[in-house]
Formats: C-alpha cells, sequence, structure tokens
C-alpha cells in the first residue's frame, strides 16, 4: 500500500555516500511514510548510520537525492534539523548539565521560548519516567536512563520525524524493554520513527517496515511478516550434532527440509514443519547432541539473503 | 551554499549561555584564581627579582620599575594562557568524549554558530580575567592613566587570536597529545621571549627578529603602552592590526576547521 510519493516523509533516490575511494552507502532507493515505524535492518558497518546521518543532515550527500520532509538537506538543512528529533548511536547528553537543564537547554537551542521549554521537560521527563530525577546530574544516571533522557531530550521540539541510531545497543534486557514500551507509545500516539538495529528482534517488535542493509546496499524490503515469508519457512529446526558426526553427514539430510544452513556451531533446517523434521532426524538416528524447533525471525532472512549472520 | 543566508549571531548566544549555565556553579573560584595568579607573580616577580635588580633599569625606560614593566606583560600573557587553556581541552571534549558538538549540530545551529558561540563566551571570559588583572595592577599602582582601560580589549582581541588559532589546531587532533607538544613548544617560548620578562633589546639580533614577528610581543608593547601611559603612536597602528589579523585568520581556519570536523 504505498502511498503517493508526494506524501513520502523521507525519499531517497540513487542516495550514495562516499568517503574518498570507500562507498558506505550505495545507491540506496527508500521512502519513509508518515506515521510508520521504518527500520535499517543490518550488521555494523552496512551503510545504516551513514543513511541515518545524510537524513539528520550531519553528513552531506555525495550522490542522488534525499528528500526530508519535503526539504532539500543540501540547501535546508537548518529548517530540517528545526523539525527532526535525533537519538545517536553514543550518550551526547551534556555532562555538565543537570537532567532537567540538559532539556532546558536542548530547547534553547530549537529557540523554544523558556516557559514552553519548561512546562515540555515536565512532561517529557514524565513520559520517560525520570521526573524524580530531574535536578541530578546526568552522570550518575544508568545506560538505560541517560538512553531514555536522550529519547526525552529528542522529542523536545516536537519533531515530526524521530531517528533513532542503535536504541538499545549496550543496555540490559529490562532497560530494552522500558525503552521499547516507550517507543510503542510513541508510535501509538503517531510518530513517524526511523530505527536502525542490528537487534532482529528490536525490527520486528517496533518496525512496521523495514530495508535490510548489507555491504552499503538494500537487499530487502517489506514488513517483518513479509520478509520472514517471502525469504524464509515457517519454521526453523537447529540442530546442534557432536563434532565427529558433522563430518559424515553427507547426504543424511536429504529430504528433511527446504534449505539447510551450515553455521559454525549448528545446523539450520528450514521447513514448514520443524518438528516432523526433527521425529525423521531420530528415525535416520543422525546423532545429535541438542535440537530445537522455532519460528523464523529476521535473523533468517538475513541469513538467506547475506550468507551471513546478523550478530556475529 | 546558503550559509550566508543562516544567522549567524542569534543561534551562537544558545552556545554561550550554555557555558554560563555550566561556568555560574564555579565562578567564585575562577575569581579567586584569578586574583590568586597576578597577585603571586608580581609579589614573588616584582618585588622579589625587582629588588635584586634594583636601580638597573634604564632598559625599561625612564621611571619604569621592573615590576612597572612586568604587570602589563603578564596581562597580556595572561590572555594567551587562558585562550589556550580554554581552546584545548575544553573544545576537544565537546567534539570527542563528550559529543556536545554532535548533540548541537542536531539542532537548528551550525558549526558557524559553535564557533561564534564559543569564541564569544572566550572574550567574555578574558574580559573578566582581564579586568581583574588591571584591577590588582591598580592596587599594586603600577596602572598610571585611565587609559589602561583600552588594555582591556587589547586583552580580548589577543586572546581570541590564540583561541581561535588553537581551535583550530584542536578540530585536526584526534587525541590531546598534540597539546602538550602545544604547550611545551608554542606557549612556553612565547611566554617567555615575547617581552613579558625583560624587554626585547635585551636578545640578540636573530632572536629578536623571530620575538617580533609573534603575537604575543604585540599585545605585550600595547597593554604595558596603555597601562603606563607611555604607548608609542607611531608603533600602535601596526601591533593593533598585527594581532586583528591574527585574529582574523583564526577565525576562518577555526569556522573551516570545526566543519571539516563536524560535518563529513
Amino acid at each position: 500500500m504505498p502511498d503517493a510519493p508526494s506524501e513520502a516523509l523521507v525519499r531517497a533516490r540513487s542516495l550514495t555516500k562516499r568517503f574518498d575511494a570507500f562507498t558506505a552507502v550505495d545507491a540506496v532507493d527508500f521512502e519513509v511514510h508518515p506515521a510508520e515505524a521504518f527500520g535499517f535492518l543490518g550488521p555494523n558497518g552496512a551503510g545504516k548510520t551513514s543513511t541515518m546521518r545524510m537524513i539528520a543532515c550531519s553528513s552531506p550527500v555525495t550522490e542522488g537525492q534525499l528528500s526530508v520532509i519535503g526539504m532539500d538537506p543540501r540547501t535546508q538543512a537548518r529548517e530540517i534539523k528545526a523539525r527532526l528529533g535525533v537519538v545517536p548511536q553514543a550518550d551526547n547528553l551534556d555532562q555538565e548539565l543537570t537532567v532537567r537543564e540538559n532539556l532546558e537547554m536542548y530547547a534553547r537551542y530549537f529557540d523554544i521560548p523558556r516557559h514552553v521549554a519548561r512546562a515540555r521537560a515536565d512532561e517529557l521527563l514524565e513520559f520517560v519516567q525520570l521526573a524524580e530525577r530531574a535536578n541530578d546530574q546526568v552522570q550518575p544516571l544508568s545506560g538505560g536512563m541517560k538512553r531514555r533522557l536522550t529519547i526525552a531530550r529528542a522529542l523536545i521540539n516536537e519533531p515530526e520525524l524521530i531517528i533513532l541510531d542503535e536504541p538499545t545497543t549496550g543496555l540490559d534486557p529490562q532497560a530494552r524493554h522500558l525503552l521499547w514500551e516507550r517507543l510503542y507509545q510513541l508510535k501509538r500516539r503517531g510518530a513517524t520513527l526511523i530505527i536502525t538495529t542490528h537487534y532482529m528482534d528490536e525490527a520486528e517488535q517496533l518496525c512496521d517496515r523495514l530495508v535490510v542493509m548489507d555491504k552499503a546496499r538494500i537487499v530487502a524490503e517489506g514488513s517483518p511478516r513479509q520478509l520472514i515469508d517471502e525469504y524464509s519457512t515457517r519454521e526453523v529446526l537447529e540442530l546442534r550434532l557432536p563434532d565427529d558426526a558433522r563430518s559424515g553427514l553427507d547426504g543424511q539430510l536429504d529430504g528433511l527440509a527446504d534449505r539447510v544452513e551450515h553455521l559454525p556451531d549448528r545446523l539450520l533446517l528450514y521447513t514448514d514443519d520443524g518438528e516432523r523434521a526433527l521425529d525423521e532426524i531420530h528415525r535416520r538416528q543422525i546423532a545429535v547432541e541438542s535440537a530445537l524447533v522455532r519460528r523464523s525471525s529476521l535473523e533468517d532472512v538475513f541469513l538467506r539473503l547475506t550468507g551471513r549472520s546478523l550478530v556475529e | 551554499m546558503t550559509a550566508g543566508a543562516d544567522p549567524i549571531f542569534a543561534p551562537a548566544t544558545r552556545v554561550f549561555w550554555r557555558n554560563w549555565l555550566v561556568y555560574r556553579r564555579i565562578w567564585y573560584r575562577s575569581l579567586f584564581f584569578g586574583f590568586l595568579q597576578p597577585f603571586l607573580f608580581l609579589t614573588a616577580m616584582g618585588l622579589g627579582i625587582g629588588s635584586l635588580i634594583g636601580r638597573n633599569t634604564q632598559a625599561f625606560g625612564a621611571g619604569v620599575t621592573f615590576t612597572d614593566f612586568l604587570g602589563p606583560g603578564l596581562m597580556a600573557a595572561m590572555a594567551m594562557q587562558t585562550a589556550t587553556f580554554e581552546s584545548t581541552y575544553p573544545i576537544m571534549n565537546k567534539i570527542q568524549w563528550g559529543r556536545n558538538y554532535e548533540a548541537m549540530l542536531s539542532t537548528p545551529l551550525a558549526t558557524r554558530n559553535i564557533v561564534a558561540g564559543e569564541l564569544g563566551w572566550i572574550g567574555f571570559r578574558l574580559l573578566a580575567v582581564g579586568a581583574i588583572f588591571l584591577t590588582v595592577l591598580t592596587i599594586f599602582g603600577i596602572t598610571r592613566t585611565p587609559w589602561a582601560l583600552l588594555a582591556l580589549p587589547v586583552v580580548v582581541v589577543t586572546g581570541l587570536g590564540f583561541s581561535s588559532n588553537l581551535m583550530a589546531f584542536t578540530t585536526t587532533q584526534q587525541t590531546d597529545i598534540g597539546f602538550s607538544w602545544i604547550f611545551r613548544f608554542v606557549i612556553n617560548p612565547l611566554f617567555l621571549f615575547s617581552g613579558t620578562f625583560f624587554p626585547l633589546s635585551q636578545l640578540p639580533g636573530p632572536l629578536q627578529a623571530v620575538a617580533w614577528a609573534t603575537p604575543l610581543f604585540h599585545a605585550a608593547e600595547l597593554t604595558r603602552g596603555l597601562v603606563l601611559g607611555r604607548l608609542d603612536l607611531a608603533t600602535a597602528p601596526f601591533h593593533v592590526a598585527y594581532l586583528l589579523a591574527f585574529l582574523a585568520i583564526g577565525i576562518w581556519l577555526a569556522d573551516r576547521g570545526l566543519a571539516r570536523r563536524m560535518v563529513a
């Protein structure tokens, strides 16, 4: 259900970023529509951050076209940035200011009047559950709190588009879930999000639509469900075999699955019915150390598309 | 390029204000040290060394004691040192360690606003420490005329000249290793050989020529002339022109340097 091109909030055509001889982003096309959560999924170095930096007007476009909120980053960076919220990969909160001062000072960079800034800071601290820490220094906050504060800061100008670069990298599982929950709330309020991540679970949780990037290019595009349906089977049987059994496996797995991936530590058998495949393994008396049947994920999509796993 | 159409100074005041927010928690500390440093220097060197020099002061000029000679020179050197400190580690922190500039550049601010705001802030700091220094000079009885107040703009322009050029240097550095190199081989020699402690005429000819080419010498000549009320009006415009050119080059380099560093 692609919208008319004029409605896209971000539109890239043959978008390219080169650093001297190195091509970080190689002629990619994509569109982000209002009120959707759009993801860039890919391993480190795939070109996700370079693409985001171009959208955020902090890195000049080398070639191709890019329009952000209907404007050209080459000539209207200031106007575009006024309407974006950016959550960077590495925390860049002001360590010398308090939690509240971080928000109010940032609001001043956007030329937001003081009394408005104060009211919004109150509201946002409530939203990211940091109201009790308002007058504390930033330094002693936990990683999850700092990231939540960074998100609150990115919302201070009521942005039309929020860009999150690896929002949960480095956080513990509890902090990640709390963050996802907040981002989900934002989504429900109709915010447009662009998220880069190398976590497939994050992409599946948050993204309505995503592109898979690998080696500076987009290799697939769709909703998480569509991508899984298109590039993987319904289920996956994961097998760990004893070391000596792997070499003498020739032909023994034939007919068990649509496709078999040989990873260094395990085998992945792609099939619509994992249990049946496992029964057949037992029937053929193949020595198995452990076996697990699970649903396909974006990780499998990525493996299929690139021949490599996402998180090494 | 539309950079020319974008506002420079209004957004820059936000950068200035951010520094003030941080500084207002520690201003009394810097006020204290601002007094302490000239006080210690003038007491130890002026009274201590000055008494050894005794009456052998003809090189300083008629009616000028060693302390008189030293005080205004130190004032110029203080501008250089304040600027040096403010434009190295704190700027590096905002570029690299604390990534403050990255955060600022995600807002409508541009690198040019940051350069303007930081220089405005450092200019304000220079004015403050300059005023303290002048007060101490007056307490020591070194100040001879109200024209001494004109030494304050000299301090600001001199300091900003060093500040902008060092800021440009900082934008090219990946670590702080280069800073100690700068302190040892640029700032300290300038401090010692730019006519702060003794007149250049005491140096061998070639070294005099070198000292003439350095910015601190011109600043020291101006502050000394203004504080002691014996400004040489024939050479003063040249000193002023030199310092303004030093500042203009620094601003140009810092603006270019920060844009190259931050927007890639």
